[in-house]
């Protein structure tokens, strides 16, 4: 229990003008704008839309100056923001196979339909500073690079037709053998749950596990993915399918009665696919593991798929005797907000509390003593 | 289109007016049988009290299935609730998160309405009775939390036996519905807590 | 999917197109009546489980919406992602506007130039991204 605490308020006041100053750091460097976090950090901005559950890029990136680049802070506003928002409705569910693709790539086959498609992505890079980065560009050094840049379009894209405006993904490619577990929607394609309007009970459904991975802590799952790759839940994945791109997102508006496309939302989709033994039922065959994701977020949309396969255990008739195979040990762990909430409010006064304990533990030690006392008066006879 | 011809405006400044519009319900369900104003501005469309579209603009939205008499659905009424709060519209009033009746109607009953489950008592249906007003009728005493000591009231033209209605819904506690009396741009809370006294 | 409607495919450009492009296409406001305010909310953002199975909520995104109607009791609606509310108050006259006009007026053949813009844009990326594609091969070991 922790009692309220009055007082503080002129301490609380100067906190925050400390608070403003550090976030501004040295006056004498130029101040960021949001424009240039949401442009220059969208990777950073795509963990906040995530772990803030709300995609909107101007937010998380206004999130990430006012918390001076906490992630898990600037998810906090982005939730906080959001509760004070109507909600007009659900999506159409989205269609990932129409995605505007920017980058799909497969370890499970080389020659995949529609191609492998690098994209920007660090995997081919060296990992060493570039430390060109360090020097601040001038607008020659930037007009030049644009030349440069508007140069290498003209050489070089003529050459390179449209990407297909539709690709299979992976899983549909072994569907079609049969040799992969199906993925339909139940009877009656119901309404998803919701865990931002209902309590969560378990076991959970896969809804509920996909909707709480999807707002969960990346390095949390990344940490749970990891465990089940090293033998703490035994499946043995491959990417089928990582891809990026833009998807249109679709609404229609009860007064409306038609579908409106609302524009564009970049997401991350990894297919995981696993083994599977089989059962009396089921012949062996591979299953799957799903990661859908905002913004490009690679690492988050894999872990995502690792821990949805581990997750399934139980409806394979596997044993479920890890972390990441355990709905409810993911599930109550996975949210930043919620975790960070319940970690740090350890830090405000819990008085009353302490003083509880003080007593308690004052009050044991004395009992302890007299206790030794009286032993110690029954002694002396018994040693002699 | 023509349904659409007929809409009337919603909230012009839909932040401010439906936070105002909460609080004047607050007061009326926390303060049973105290008259409340809604101060909002808007065109209500036929067959609703200001009052009681002002209470729906705040509290309906795509979530809440609506009950509406059926007139009232299929007239003006109904297209601007689906218009401005997205909310669908259900023919069993055991469906319904917000309903309207007409308090003088035989039917339906308050008791058929959802008055909630035990896990979730609040997921019950919130009555609002369009009355002829809510003065000047036949008067009821009202006791309970949020009244002090004892309250009464005299709303006008409601059916036969709603006082007892209501005493059947407050005997379901915690389950139960919430009413909501309007007239004109006046609401009076009766939540299920309240307990309905004598007619004196 | 269903092949979109004109009004489907006009709403579509214009949640794309900035404020200040459909401002210049709608030039002067004509006189109206704003029905819904321009309104900031979310719309739940639905996926499904393996790209094709059971429905998931993924997360919210914001959306503006505006209704207003002109003095003929013509409609217009605009619902767009983000925060806008002078673009979505200015979409939403020219969905109105759009539904009086003939489909080669001139404000149809302005929309007709955003979409192939916004195509043009969309077909840039592509070819970039066909740019890395690769064609992976694999060494036999110990030929």
């Amino acid at each position: 229990m922790y009692v309220a605490v009055k007082g503080g308020e002129a301490a609380i006041l100067a906190t925050y003008d400390l608070v403003a100053e550090a976030r501004r750091g040295d006056p004498a460097v130029p101040e960021i704008s949001v424009a240039q976090i949401r442009e220059q950090q969208a990777l950073a901005c795509a963990r906040v839309m995530n772990e803030g559950s709300l995609y909107d890029k101007d937010l998380a990136a206004l999130a990430l100056k006012q918390s001076q680049g906490d992630v898990i802070e600037a998810a906090f506003l982005m939730r906080a923001y959001r509760t004070t928002l109507p909600r007009f409705g659900s999506s159409q569910p989205l269609d990932t196979a129409t995605m505007a693709i920017r980058r799909r790539v497969s370890a499970t086959y080389k020659d995949l339909p529609g191609g492998q498609v690098l994209g920007p992505t660090y995997d081919y890079t060296h990992r060493l500073f570039d430390f060109e980065l360090m020097e601040e560009e001038g607008q020659s050094a930037i007009d030049s690079r644009q030349s440069e840049l508007a140069a290498a379009d003209d050489c070089r894209l003529p050459t390179a037709d449209c990407l297909d405006a539709t690709m299979p993904r992976v899983p549909d490619i072994l569907g079609a053998e049969g040799l992969m577990e199906t993925e339909e929607p139940p009877e009656g394609d119901p309404r998803p749950f919701d865990l931002t309007r209902d309590p969560v009970s378990f076991p959970a459904d896969r809804d509920v596990r996909l909707q709480s991975m999807a707002r969960g802590d990346e390095g949390f799952l990344l940490g749970l993915g990891y465990s089940v790759q090293r033998g703490f839940g035994g499946t043995h994945p491959f990417v089928g399918e990582v891809r990026v791109g833009e998807v249109a997102v679709e609404f229609v508006p009860e007064e409306l009665g038609f579908a409106v496309d609302l524009g564009d939302v970049t997401l991350t989709e990894c297919q995981m696919v696993n083994q599977f033994q089989g059962s009396k039922e089921v012949p062996p065959q591979f299953t799957r593991g799903y990661g859908l994701v905002f913004g490009h977020s690679e690492r988050k949309a894999m872990s995502m798929s690792l821990v949805d396969r581990a997750l399934k255990s139980r409806d394979f008739g596997e044993a479920a005797d890890y972390p990441a195979q355990q709905d409810e040990f993911v599930l109550y762990h996975s949210d930043n907000v919620e975790a960070a909430g319940f970690v740090e409010h350890l830090k405000l006064p819990h008085y009353v509390d302490f003083q509880g304990e003080l007593e308690l533990i004052r009050r044991i030690r004395r009992e302890r003593e007299e206790r030794l006392a009286q032993e110690r008066d029954a002694m002396p006879e018994a040693a002699e | 289109m023509t349904a659409q011809d007929m809409i009337s405006p919603g909230f012009s400044d839909p932040v401010f007016q439906s936070q105002a519009a909460f609080r004047a319900l607050l007061a009326a369900l926390s303060e049973p049988g105290t008259g409340q104003r809604v101060a909002a501005e808007i065109a209500p469309p036929e067959g609703l009290a200001s009052a009681t579209a002002t209470a729906l603009l705040t509290l309906a939205d795509y979530e809440t299935p609506v009950w509406l008499p059926a007139a009232l659905r299929d007239g003006a009424a109904g297209a601007w609730l689906r218009f401005h709060c997205g909310a669908t519209l259900v023919d069993d009033p055991a469906e319904a998160a917000f309903a309207v009746i007409d308090g003088a109607a035989d039917a339906p009953k308050l008791s058929a309405f959802n008055p909630g489950t035990d896990q979730f008592p609040d997921r019950s249906t919130t009555v609002i009775v369009q009355v002829a007003g809510l003065e000047g009728g036949a008067a009821f005493t009202l006791s309970g939390p949020g009244v002090p000591g004892n309250r009464r009231i005299a709303p006008q033209g409601l059916r036969p036996g709603f006082t007892a209605e209501l005493r059947e819904n407050g005997a379901l506690y915690p389950l139960g519905v919430d009413v909501v009396l309007t007239h004109g741009d006046g609401l009076i809370g009766l939540p299920r807590s309240t307990r309905i006294g004598e007619a004196r | 999917m269903n092949p979109k409607t004109p009004r489907q495919q006009w709403m579509a450009t214009l949640a794309r197109a900035s404020r200040d492009e459909i401002a210049t296409l709608l030039g002067a406001l004509p006189e109206h009546e704003v029905l819904k305010a321009p309104e900031t909310g979310t719309v739940m953002v639905e996926g499904r489980a393996g790209g094709a199975g059971r429905r998931f909520n993924l997360g919210e995104a914001t959306v503006t919406r505006c209704v207003v109607r002109l003095p003929n009791g013509r409609m217009g609606f605009s619902y767009a992602l983000g925060r806008d509310h002078g673009k979505a108050r200015l979409a939403a006259l020219l969905d109105a506007r759009l539904q009086d006009e003939a489909t080669d007026g001139e404000l149809a053949q302005g929309v007709a130039t955003l979409a192939a813009r916004q195509a043009a844009a969309r077909d840039l990326a592509s070819r970039k991204a066909a740019a890395t594609k690769v064609d992976f091969f694999t060494l036999v070991r110990g030929a």
